[in-house]
């Protein structure tokens, strides 16, 4: 990288202009990546609370999919599938003067996150998660009945709302239903007709608007990242093109193809590796005090990977550019020999 | 002999037919020796160090540098040679703008592998004997015309080479400036027994050197 760490010093501008372009799309697509880590996490964080098996729904219709919202299985079929069920509903709780749409999650005391404090519910009780305005003892409403409140569980979300847990023979009754909305099942379930079984990756698309949101937020990474690609891309074509006169000469002085090579890549990674760090670093500073107020996800994950991701494909871009460093043709350094 | 140049024949496709830019040349140089090759431009003098320096290959004919055979030479073998046996200095110096007097060199040292260390020594040597020690961390942009054939000639130097080829040095030079250039380029041929070939059009400062040979029209006779 002989010439590739000079020219960063002669061409201080023009390398600070690409540099800082990198580092606001990395900048974005950690913010999203986190965005949508936290997104994701406000939808299914109840369904990954659950202890781990399989989810068994009821087949959809042949136009529709599978949806916890939509799945209805009769008491034979949760019978028959053996696991534990679990009800999902959504309703409004009250508790006080204060009114919350919630999540009403009917299940076995056993299926519920990690209890903060108080005891499992039984009849006419609820377990509450940390986010919601209730306490131990407190009375709360939801469709019009009243559960006392004897725990507050781990703060987990389902479709956004937070989640209030209670047996699931008091759902059924909440919910006017003899179904279930789901079982849970280990790796030993028989298959059931008119059932599907689902994996935790597949069960998250079954909360409603899920798989749209993810889908969404993941488009808009990926078109990110492969604008970063033309950047770096458009960057480095012209400034091969502008330098290939000091290429022939040190074509010329007998620098071979491999070492030009070599040094081009070195420096496209040296300015992508600078403005990923500057974005990905600025972006866990803005990503902390955005989980502040939004649902955001920031840890090694969230922004690690997509630093790397952009690092790695505006190399791409660089690589198929610079290639054309190879084709100088050290005669030309003569100038006037053709 | 430094460079041994017999019966070297060199087309170039023009059009429907092929334009003779070497037709069977001979020119051999020794080591001390700084030959001229003048001639009208489009005459083949740029062919002619071309050929010389490996950078193309000739149709017909032989061309031996310090020894070594360069027909039949592959691309990696014509680029060691030219790393370790050739200096160039080309017309407008050809400098790389990023990289200062001293950087020039070392770039020569850095592509051969030489070490690091020995390398700054031998540059800022050579830098002193071209009277631009006190200029060593200047980029191009910051030396004058003259300056810059200079370091083109020191940086040429700096890989120790059996053969140097130069092309148009005093093209964009003034008369004293370029008479400068070319007495250096002579005493250096002398002090460190390179066989040097210069190309020019310029017939200002011939009586520097040993012989002059005239090209035209592709064909290499004694002016």
């Amino acid at each position: 990288m002989f010439i590739a760490w000079r020219e960063l010093g002669y061409a201080k501008g023009r390398f600070a202009l690409l540099g800082g372009v990198i580092a606001l799309m990395t900048l974005m697509v950690v913010l999203l990546t986190g965005l949508t880590a936290g997104l994701g996490a406000a939808s299914v964080s109840a369904v990954t609370a659950l202890p781990p098996g399989d989810l068994v729904f009821q087949e959809p219709a042949a136009a529709q999919k599978t949806d916890f919202a939509t799945s209805a299985l009769p008491p034979a079929t949760v019978t028959a599938l053996g696991g534990d069920p679990i009800g999902v509903s959504t309703t409004r709780m009250t508790s006080g003067d204060t009114t919350d749409a919630v999540t009403v999650l009917g299940a076995d005391p056993a299926l519920y996150p990690a209890t903060e404090t108080g005891t499992a519910p039984g009849a006419g009780q609820a377990a509450v998660t940390a986010g919601l305005n209730a306490s131990i003892g407190d009375s709360v409403t939801l469709s019009g009945h009243t559960y006392t409140v004897t725990a507050i569980v781990d703060d987990v979300t389902f479709n956004h709302l937070p989640v209030v847990y209670v047996t699931f023979t008091d759902w059924q009754a909440l919910a006017r239903t003899d179904t279930a909305s789901a079982v849970l099942v280990d790796g030993t379930a028989p298959h059931v007709p008119g059932t599907v079984a689902a994996d935790r990756d597949t069960a998250y698309a079954a909360v409603g608007g899920y798989s749209s949101e993810q889908g969404s937020l993941t488009l808009m990474r990926v078109l990110l990242l492969g604008v970063s690609v033309l950047i770096v891309g458009a960057f480095f074509t012209v400034w091969t093109m502008q330098r290939a006169g000091d290429l022939a000469v040190v074509r010329a002085i007998g620098g071979g193809r491999g070492y030009l090579l070599r040094d081009a890549l070195g420096q496209a990674l040296a300015v992508l590796l600078a403005g990923a760090a500057i974005g990905g670093g600025a972006a866990a500073g803005l990503g902390a005090l955005a989980s502040q107020a939004v649902p955001f996800v920031l840890d090694v994950a969230t922004v690690a990977v997509p630093v790397a991701a952009m690092v790695g494909v505006g190399l791409l871009g660089a690589a198929v550019c610079v290639r054309r460093t190879t084709t100088v043709d050290p005669l030309t350094a003569l100038g006037a020999a053709r | 002999m430094s460079l041994i140049m017999k019966d070297v024949r060199l087309t170039y496709p023009d059009g429907d037919r092929r334009l003779v830019a070497l037709d069977d040349v001979s020119l051999t140089v020794e080591p001390g020796e700084i030959v001229a090759v003048t001639g009208p431009s489009g005459s083949g003098k740029s062919s002619l160090l071309a050929v010389a320096g490996a950078l193309v290959t000739a149709e017909s004919g032989t061309v031996a540098v310090a020894g070594t055979d360069v027909t039949g030479l592959g691309q990696k073998d014509r680029d060691r040679l030219r790393r370790d046996r050739v200096g160039f200095v080309f017309q407008q110096a050809n400098l790389l703008a990023a990289l200062t007097a001293l950087d020039q060199l070392l770039l020569v040292a850095h592509v051969t592998g030489a070490p690091k260390a020995a390398a700054r020594t031998r540059a800022m040597e050579l830098l002193d004997y071209v009277g631009l020690a006190a200029k060593a961390h200047r980029r191009p942009g910051r030396l004058s015309g003259g300056e810059r054939q200079r370091v083109a000639v020191a940086r040429a130097l700096m890989g120790e080479p059996a053969l140097l080829l130069v092309d148009e040095p005093t093209s964009a030079l003034d008369a004293e400036r370029g008479h400068d250039v070319i007495a250096l380029l002579r005493d250096a041929t002398r002090e460190r027994r390179t066989a040097t070939v210069v190309v020019t059009h310029d017939l200002r400062h011939l009586d520097l050197l040993d012989r002059a040979m005239e090209m035209r029209d592709g064909t290499l006779t004694p002016s």
